[in-house]
């Protein structure tokens, strides 16, 4: 039951960072690249109809991870409990920025809310790729000093940073060298995900100058991803074990490499979704050979005295785990429904659509 | 000086009470109002007259930007179960949590996917379509305040678990958390008070375009539809779904009962039922008191001499924290229901005799009307959240024992002043463009 649920909660929020993870990386590109009104609005248009339901992904997998890990939840959210807040005031500018733009013709106002988009955007892709490094570094949980745990053993609590900026410090922060990392890794990989999105729906005169960004910042991406892998072991000494005991788990490394490999042939590609579709399998590859290799630890412990927390201690008992599965079937089946009435009724470019006052 | 502990308790308590204050201002709104926009579009499909379609436009406007800021100002308040309270969320998680990730799972996604579809898709889908999803996110805006309710009277009623010796509450009963007799008379109290906010709001733009001698014919409409349906939820606040919701409080939370109608001491002979007053915690006592004798004893056991137990038969220290907080909370809201169905039936009596139009008086005081089911909504839900205090899980579950153990009262000070800051300015801008909206008024297709 656990490891269904592991699996459920690990499905949603991969669907939230690549459908999500397509709105944060247009908001990158409308920040940084686009200049033109028409290419805003293509933009926009672009997401319009989508990025509310994508939200929902996020909304979901808290309220799954809720039910069925309850202790992790717990621990993780007061433990994170800064970056959490900052996540929320960040969501509700971006929605803030969509939503109210158009509701007054004012060039200023205009301009307060496309920044508002922009940076909130990108600002969400560094704090969730953040979020990730922390999850694999690990916490000091039951802040434990010389030996003795302050709170119970689950319970931490994270600073946004501490002075040296190192991921082995006694007194760990949320940000140091190695979350960062992480954070420019998720910049630069949604960025690529987001072009790839409006190249998929839109024609806008950016798309030709994008495709070059895209074939650029994969080098980027590449490098990064090298970079990272060769300092992995400063946080996880032997983060390949899980790999080699079960080698059917190197799907996922794989994906993840087919998919930033496809990326560099962006600019022969005849159709404009095989960039999207390589650009999610990226995502999906790389957050799911992240998470593979602590499993099943969900969070690590950076200290010997407390025990990681793990799918299994932390779960709900079993008893509501198995009456979940019922609903969640139902409830699945109805999303699966929604999304395709969804992208059917929204399906080609947005420009040709003409999607009324949006 | 408040202990560090204690201070703790406070800020999180504040942001609490802050944020879904604020959150709910625009769900009680949406909620009732998507039941009077798919009338409007009913109306059209059934009449083939244009104004209806016009109407139930105007007021998807105003829902759209309601809905925005709902969504966005809901978020936070999944999220602080884990921020803020994560005691409780380890220890209740496995039951609480499953009905609020139906919520996530039933309704989010229903709403989500087809409030765009709704708002923007009148060209594309054609008129029963658009009517299909308007009723799609109607159903989804419901089966979420079902859901919440759901939760909410699990804290109040607690029903299907088990509490395992490491304080943990399992569940061993799913279909006991839908069956609960808290649950439905609250479910349908809620609903129908948030179809009073809907109805105030509607009758009140009505009014007010009537008083300003402008949209008259869409004035008359709002007005005529906002008295009927605001007639209607008025009564359904109070009968049966508010009685049937105090039945409850009497029964299972009778220490509740006693501070929400200022008993101090049990009377002898039948209890009074206290109109005005101020509770005076250092004598025990209301200070001047208005009251009308025997009547909250019929109302609560059809008896006019039942004996009802004051707050000197109990325990202090399982008395709710804030007395005259819940007292308040209970007589604003009682006394605003109350002047609700007076007006609304004054207006429908001229709406009968064919002069509301012209009735000045009437048509002024629904325009000043106009924040109070706000109000009520709001003290009415402070009621139930202080009457449970100091309990989170009742008789379970004590608020001290649920709040996060290692965020600082400095972190949460600081998170609920950006909250503030936030807030106020969504605040604003909401008025601003909400005002926009209503001084442009309904349009109709230019054919």
């Amino acid at each position: 039951m656990e490891i269904f649920w592991y699996l459920v909660l690990m499905f949603m929020l991969t669907m939230y960072i690549i459908l999500d993870g397509y709105d944060f990386g247009a908001g990158i590109i409308h920040l940084f690249f686009a200049k033109k009104e028409k290419d805003k609005k293509a933009i926009t248009n672009a997401i319009g109809p989508f990025w509310d339901a994508n939200e929902v992904w996020l909304i979901a997998s808290g309220g799954v991870l809720f039910f069925a890990f309850p202790t992790l939840y717990a621990s993780s959210f007061s433990g994170f409990y800064l970056p959490l807040i900052m996540i929320l005031w960040l969501l509700i500018f971006r929605a803030i920025g969509l939503e109210l733009r158009g509701q007054v013709h004012n060039p200023m106002w205009e301009t307060i809310w496309d920044k508002a988009f922009g940076i909130a955007s990108l600002l969400l892709a560094l704090f969730f790729g953040i979020a990730l490094g922390n999850v694999v570094r690990g916490v000091n949980l039951g802040m434990v000093e010389n030996g003795i745990s302050k709170y119970e053993a689950h319970y931490f609590f994270l600073p946004l940073w501490n002075p040296t900026l190192s991921p082995h410090a006694e007194n760990l922060g949320i940000i140091d060298w190695f979350t960062v990392l992480l954070g420019i890794i998720s910049v630069v990989a949604l960025t690529i995900h987001g072009a790839n999105w409006i190249i998929f729906k839109t024609n806008s005169s950016l798309n030709d100058k994008l495709k070059q960004l895209i074939f650029v910042l994969n080098i980027m991406l590449s490098a990064l991803i090298v970079l990272s892998l060769s300092v992995w072991h400063f946080i996880d000494e032997n983060p390949f074990q899980n790999f080699v005991e079960n080698s059917v788990l190197l799907i996922f490394p794989m994906l993840m490499l087919t998919g930033l490999i496809g990326l560099f042939r962006i600019k022969s590609f005849k159709k404009d979704g095989m960039g999207f579709l390589f650009s999610s399998l990226f995502l999906l590859g790389g957050l799911t050979s992240t998470v593979a290799s602590i499993f099943p630890n969900v969070l690590t412990s950076t200290n010997q005295t407390n025990p990681s927390l793990t799918i299994y201690n932390t779960a709900a008992n079993d008893y509501g785990l198995s009456v979940g599965v019922y609903w969640f079937v139902i409830a699945a089946i109805l999303v699966a429904i929604y999304v395709f009435i969804q992208y059917k009724v929204f399906k080609g470019k947005m420009d040709d659509i003409g999607y009324g006052e949006h | 000086m408040l202990s560090g502990m204690e201070d703790m308790l406070f800020y999180d308590r504040m942001q609490f009470a802050f944020t879904i204050t604020f959150h709910y201002l625009f769900p009680q709104l949406t909620m009732g109002l998507s039941l009077i926009i798919l009338y409007f579009k009913g109306k059209f499909l059934v009449t083939k007259n244009i104004k209806y379609n016009d109407a139930a436009k105007f007021w998807m406007k105003i829902f759209a930007l309601n809905f925005a800021m709902g969504v966005v100002t809901g978020i936070p308040m999944e999220f602080q179960f884990g921020t803020n309270w994560a005691k409780f969320s380890e220890l209740t998680g496995g039951i609480i949590g499953q009905t609020l990730a139906m919520e996530g799972m039933f309704s989010f996604f229903l709403e989500s996917s087809f409030l765009g579809l709704f708002l923007f898709g009148e060209k594309l889908l054609g008129h029963k379509l658009h009517f299909l999803t308007g009723f799609l996110v109607f159903l989804g805006s419901w089966a979420s305040g079902f859901l919440i309710i759901a939760t909410h009277s699990w804290m109040q009623y607690p029903v299907g678990y088990e509490i395992l010796d490491n304080g943990k509450f399992v569940l061993t009963n799913f279909s006991a958390l839908f069956s609960n007799p808290w649950l439905w008379p609250s479910y349908l109290h809620n609903q129908a008070a948030s179809l009073v906010t809907a109805s105030f709001f509607v009758a009140a733009i009505g009014a007010f375009y009537l008083l300003q001698k402008k949209h008259s014919e869409y004035g008359k409409l709002f007005l005529t539809t906002g008295v009927v349906f605001g007639l209607i939820s008025s009564i359904l606040v109070a009968f049966p779904t508010g009685d049937l919701t105090a039945k409850n409080v009497v029964k299972h939370q009778p220490v509740t009962f006693a501070a929400m109608e200022g008993i101090f001491e049990t009377e002898k002979g039948g209890s009074e039922i206290v109109l005005i007053g101020q509770p005076n915690m250092l004598e025990k006592k209301l200070d001047n008191k208005i009251a009308v004798p025997n009547i909250l004893s019929f109302l609560t056991y059809q008896n006019w001499n039942a004996k009802i137990k004051g707050l000197n038969e109990f325990d202090p220290k399982d008395y709710p924290k804030n007395i005259p907080g819940l007292y308040y909370g209970y007589h604003i809201m009682v006394g605003l229901g109350t002047i609700f169905i007076g007006i609304m039936l004054l207006a429908s009596i001229q709406l009968l005799r064919k002069k509301l139009f012209q009735t000045k008086w009437v048509l002024w005081s629904l325009v000043f009307l106009l924040p109070f089911p706000y109000i009520a909504n709001t003290t009415g839900w402070y009621t139930a959240e202080l009457g449970r205090q100091p309990w989170l899980v009742y008789n379970l579950l004590r608020t001290a024992d649920g709040a996060s153990p290692t965020v600082s009262s400095g972190n949460t000070l600081f998170t609920l002043l950006g909250f503030i800051g936030l807030y106020l300015l969504l605040g604003m801008l909401f008025l601003i463009l909400v005002g926009k909206m209503i001084h442009k008024g309904p349009q109709t297709l230019k054919a």
